[in-house]
């Protein structure tokens, strides 16, 4: 084990100009080919403690593939990496503080011990006023896993439904995101 | 699959508040209920380390996106992207986006009265190399005026985002220029509790980046948040 050195670097707002900056090829959309599994639409609003849209937001999403499977070397499971398909999305919110991605369906991932953890996008939100990201999560609402997921385990009650997308079409999905106030997301200390 | 290896958490006295006053956007953008402490899953351990687009030489030079050359003072930055236990993060996306040197940015939104320049855009990006090193051509950023409160100012800086092994790892953050006088009046900057740990974002002049006869050298190196162990150490 090595002792720790080095103090972190302090985060710091991605402001209001960070459009032209982070361009990012696919951008919203993470299907690159052939991907497998179900395509969906995930989408949704940035709303403020006023009850205002948010249209300088910035959403990043990270996710597995339709299998379950991290496109990473620290996912070891035995199961293929989809080449149809980046597990990274970014989007900004528009001037009505929508954001909107284009995805597939992804499996269950494993979770700590032997948990699976129901489908989900780990989701991190960048804005103006915003000094450090933070990070949500979006599960789906017609996954039968859900009330076994560990990390939903974890969320108070009342509040889960807050991390969970409503199924609004044959493959779209909505969840808005709640900065402060009535129905506030759920953010994590991670 | 066996439990992953999870990273530090974050440095209490080095990262920011979400509601900090004196930044008054903050008011309705933090969270008022408390947040869940999430243990790192394999979903957090894990993030896009491959296929970060195709970066070319040219998103590493901002002076050199033009037909003619940027007005400005130009200048090199260069540094290490590591994390806490000094390792470097080798092959990483860096990206930088910044004003150009009267203050003003290439954005619509920006209504600040400062002139564009047609030969800066301002934005690069770069991976670091093997030892977790990135260097980019750019000129010095200008300060610029902001609403936040009467003759608010912001020191002058470069907006940075990087990713790191994990998504646990993303970072955004701000370089400065040593010695600015608007730190001391800039929430932005005075939103990390500890003094210390302010400093740790602003670069500093560095002779031997120098180029004689052609730019300044300013280093920044950038910490991520390490781990206890590391996967092949296990
Ligand atoms: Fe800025």
């Amino acid at each position: 084990m090595s002792k720790q050195r080095f103090g972190q670097t302090p985060s710091q707002t991605v402001g209001p100009f960070f459009h032209f900056g982070l361009p990012y090829e696919n951008d919203n959309n993470l299907i690159v080919g052939d991907a497998q599994g179900q395509r969906i639409v995930v989408e949704g609003r940035v709303i403020d403690g006023q009850g205002e849209p948010v249209p300088d937001c910035m959403l990043e999403i990270w996710q597995a593939n339709a299998a379950g499977k991290y496109d990473h070397p620290e996912d070891t499971q035995d199961k293929s990496v989809d080449r149809g398909f980046h597990g990274f999305g970014r989007c900004s919110t528009d001037k009505d503080g929508i954001f909107r991605f284009h995805t597939v369906k992804p499996g269950a991932v494993p979770g700590p011990g032997n948990t699976l953890q129901a489908p989900h996008l780990v989701t991190f939100v960048f804005g103006r006023g915003m000094l450090k990201q933070l990070l949500t999560r979006i599960y789906f609402e017609d996954e039968a896993h859900n009330v076994n997921d560990p990390v939903l385990g974890l969320v108070p009650n009342a509040r889960r439904s807050t991390l969970i997308a409503g199924k609004t079409g044959p493959a779209t999905y909505k969840l808005d995101i709640v900065l402060q106030g009535n129905g506030e997301t759920v953010f994590f200390d991670y | 699959m066996a439990d992953v290896i999870p990273y530090n958490r974050e440095e209490k006295s080095a990262q920011p508040p979400s509601l900090y006053m004196p930044y008054k956007s903050t008011e309705f953008r933090a969270p008022k209920q408390p947040l869940v402490i999430l243990p790192h899953t394999l979903s957090e351990v894990t993030g896009p380390v491959y296929g970060h687009g195709r970066v070319l030489p040219i998103d590493a030079d901002l002076t050199k996106q033009h037909a003619g050359e940027p007005l400005g003072e130009r200048i090199v930055v260069s540094g290490k992207v590591l994390d806490e236990n000094g390792r470097p993060v080798s092959n990483t996306l860096v990206e930088v986006w910044q004003c150009n040197a009267a203050g003003r940015y290439i954005h619509a939104r920006d209504q600040h009265p400062a002139p564009l320049d047609p030969n800066f855009s301002g934005a690069g990006r770069v991976v670091t190399d093997a030892e977790g090193n990135y260097k980019f051509t750019t000129i010095k950023p200008g300060a610029y005026p902001w609403r936040n409160h009467p003759n608010a100012w912001r020191p002058a800086h470069i907006h940075f985002s990087l990713f790191g092994p994990s998504f646990i790892n993303r970072l955004v953050t701000q370089m400065y220029f040593p010695g600015d006088p608007l730190f001391a009046f800039d929430p932005i900057y005075q939103g990390i509790p500890d003094v210390k740990a302010r400093e740790r974002m602003v670069s500093r002049f560095d002779m031997d980046t120098t180029v004689p006869e052609w730019a300044l050298g300013y280093k920044f190196d950038i910490v991520l948040r390490g781990r206890n162990a590391t996967p092949m150490e296990d």
